[in-house]
């Protein structure tokens, strides 16, 4: 088996924020379809709970970096 | 309106400009010694490997794949001396003061000393100390070399390797230490010359300049991040957040242009930053927030779960602020690093179009994250001075479960 455990590690760090962004996504394209008006404060939300994700996703990522 | 079109012309020919010296440089780097730049970096990286190998130096017929984790990381870790382009000995650096406290007290000399050596093999001595330099750390140096003319005691174990020599306290002007002064003195001057701005022109007239950039920010910062998220204490938090706000922005992009250090990307720069938001956020909390973590709103039942719980929670926010930044700057450096690292990874030029494009890709998303960033950062730290000094008043559960408590008597 080539490569580290730690490789592993980090690649399911990144399917749960693939999943989470991905199902922040889907919710706010269907916000948007329900009221277009308030597509820009829709968005400002979706980007700021995918950088939140997409924190939790990194530090698994800086915990499978430090162990190797 | 032709200026703007000439200012337009000169940024896309310098553009222009900067994007074909960087396909010649990789080009020459990539084209001519590709021998010597697998063993620079075999030299710095895989310690382990070459103090394997019986002849050290002479590497050239060990000459394996190019390790792009070990250029990567080192691209991204602070140094002593700012590496600018070229390898070995032709490389540009500008050395760095080194400053050390060591046992007979402070001494001071330029990285240059070192000669670009991170191996351990060159020694200064310097007030009647010997120091030594081993992956960009500075040790007390044994009094005699190993078989590798190294002056560091090493453990290899298995690719870590690790020394095991004291080391003198190091307070050296390091790349990211000079970088943060650059940015402080960026910063300060973009903030001074707006407030005069105001004060000469006063706030009624339009903003010209630096003003105008960076005015809609300042006011995001103060009114959607600052009032949204404090309420009407605001304006004594507003300088602090807009410090933390234009230093992350500032240090995040400075680390994302070729001449820039990762400063962002460096755990201690971010750990002060998050310790400073602990400090802020608990030294201006009011009774409501410290009876909310020691006596919450809660059946006592849960208590010695709940207690602990958001007791801990006074250093895990933090500390979540601090890796999330640090996790996401360092994780975007080194795709960049890597992605441009496959042109010397498949040793040739061909595969620069893609590997330039996909790495332009991801340049922008960077842009973005440099943004976010620094605006979750600030808008965290907002929210959780907000939550610090929130009033009893304005938080409509308190009132059903004190009606609740009330009436349970």
């Amino acid at each position: 088996m080539v490569g580290s455990i730690a490789a592993v590690g980090a690649g399911l760090a990144v399917i749960g924020a693939g999943i989470g962004i991905g199902q922040i996504g889907g919710h706010a394209m269907d916000a948007i379809a329900r009221q277009p008006e308030a597509t820009s404060k829709i968005q400002t939300a979706m980007i700021i709970a995918a950088a939140l994700v997409e924190g939790v996703a990194l530090f698994g990522v800086v915990v499978a970096l430090m162990s190797k | 309106m032709t200026s703007k079109i000439n200012t337009y012309k000169r940024f896309t020919s310098i553009f222009l400009l900067i994007f074909s010296l960087f396909i010649g440089f990789s080009n020459n780097l990539s084209a001519s010694e590709p021998l010597e730049d697998t063993i620079e970096h075999g030299h710095s990286a895989d310690t382990a490997v070459a103090a394997h190998d019986a002849h050290g130096h002479d590497a050239h017929e060990a000459n394996g794949p190019i390790d792009i984790s070990a250029i990567a990381i080192e691209h991204v870790s602070d140094s002593h001396s700012w590496h600018f382009w070229g390898e070995g000995h032709d490389a540009v650096a500008a050395p760095l003061p080194v400053i050390l406290k060591g046992n007979n007290g402070i001494v001071f000399f330029m990285s240059s000393e070192f000669h670009h050596d991170n191996e351990g093999k060159t020694i200064v001595e310097k007030n009647g100390e010997r120091f030594v330099m081993f992956e960009e750390r500075v040790y007390y140096a044994n009094e005699t070399p190993n078989e590798y003319g190294q002056y560091v005691t090493l453990t290899i174990d298995e690719k870590e390797v690790s020394v095991s020599n004291a080391a003198p306290l190091d307070f050296s002007i390091t790349k990211n230490v000079a970088q943060m002064f650059i940015s402080v003195i960026v910063i300060m001057w973009i903030f001074m010359s707006i407030a005069k701005a105001y004060k000469t022109q006063g706030v009624t007239s339009a903003p010209r300049g630096k003003q105008s950039f960076f005015e809609p920010l300042i006011l995001f910062v103060r009114d959607d991040i600052a009032k949204g998220n404090i309420g009407h204490g605001s304006e004594k938090f507003v300088p602090y957040l807009l410090t933390v706000f234009f230093m992350i922005l500032i240090n995040n992009v400075f680390g994302m242009i070729p001449i820039g250090a990762n400063l962002t990307g460096n755990i201690a720069f971010t750990l002060v930053l998050s310790v400073a938001t602990m400090i802020v956020t608990n030294i201006n909390g009011n009774k409501n927030y410290w009876s909310h973590i020691f006596l919450p709103h809660a059946p006592k039942a849960i208590w010695p779960i709940l207690i602990p719980i958001e007791v801990v929670g006074i250093l895990t926010k933090p500390f979540a602020l601090m890796m999330r930044l640090f996790a996401n700057m360092t994780a975007g450096h080194i795709i960049i690093i890597s992605l441009v690292g496959l042109i010397f990874v498949f040793k040739t030029i061909y595969i620069a179009p893609v590997s330039v494009a996909f790495a332009l890709f991801i340049d922008v998303l960077e842009c973005l994250v440099a943004f976010l960033q620094a605006y979750v950062f600030t808008m965290l730290t907002a929210l959780f001075i907000g939550s610090a000094v929130a009033d009893h008043n304005e938080d409509g559960a308190h009132t059903t479960d004190d009606d609740h408590a009330t009436a349970g008597h």
